[in-house]
């Protein structure tokens, strides 16, 4: 599907949220489907996004900018609430239920597709280290590499992202 | 008549792209995708698609809230 010449794209992912998980796999399949090659190096938080099982959550602490619809109006949802017992599951379930409710593609759709539109994906191999995760707990497909498999591939793209 | 309909009403940001791009390999070089979409933004990503993979967007139209893309596989 890439043709000769095909412009490129890295894109180095850190974040492992569910609200921070969408821009990387929204532009990596995106830019595969306009016909760029993509490569994706995941790393800290964002490693987690490769695991099989994904439990994503989103929660209001540090996120001030953070409001939910509500009655044809917006809440805000304010820091001190993450505090309250059980409040990330909450919001992240409201968030999930906003998703499935507009149409967006769930983490897993996206990530699957990535994965049929042939974007490579490097782990880190020092944030497996790190955190202790294990390969066979990982999607297939990723390889393992660390800075300079990264850097090999970025001063080589035409578009460099860090996420 | 179009080669082919892609119906992605419903479907958000970035869906009816992907879904056109898979679509798309099923029509023949020279035959027309026809996309039905709901999501205001698509009409600027259909732009966007066609410019940067070089197929020809034929027609870009709206009937009520239903966006109507007419698509050429030149790309």
């Amino acid at each position: 599907m890439s043709e000769t010449n095909a412009k490129t794209m890295s894109m180095i992912v850190t974040k492992g949220t569910l609200d921070w998980a969408y821009p990387p796999f929204i532009l990596a399949t995106t830019a595969a489907a306009m016909g760029l090659d993509v490569t994706m190096f995941f790393t800290f938080y964002g490693l987690g996004l490769l695991k099989k099982d994904l439990n994503l959550k989103v929660s209001t602490l540090g996120n001030p900018a953070m409001e939910m619809p509500m009655g044809g109006g917006h809440m805000a949802m304010p820091n001190i609430m993450a505090a309250l017992p059980g409040m990330t599951g909450l919001t992240s379930n409201m968030m999930r239920d906003m998703i499935k409710k507009k149409g967006v593609a769930s983490i897993e759709e996206l990530r699957e597709l990535a994965v049929e539109a042939e974007v490579k994906m490097i782990a880190c191999q020092m944030t497996m280290d790190l955190f202790e995760y294990k390969r066979e707990d990982m999607i297939d497909g990723p390889v393992l590499g660390g800075a300079a498999s990264y850097i090999d591939v970025a001063q080589q793209s035409d578009i460099n992202l860090y996420i | 008549m179009p080669d082919q309909t892609l119906d992605a009403k419903g479907l958000n940001c970035p869906l009816p792209i992907l879904k056109a791009k898979k679509a798309l390999k099923e029509v023949p070089t020279g035959g027309t995708l026809e996309i039905l979409a709901t999501d205001p933004g698509s009409v600027k990503d259909f732009e966007a698609f066609c410019r940067t993979t070089g197929n020809e967007l034929v027609e870009s139209g709206q009937d009520g809230s239903t966006f109507r893309f007419l698509i050429r596989h030149t790309g």
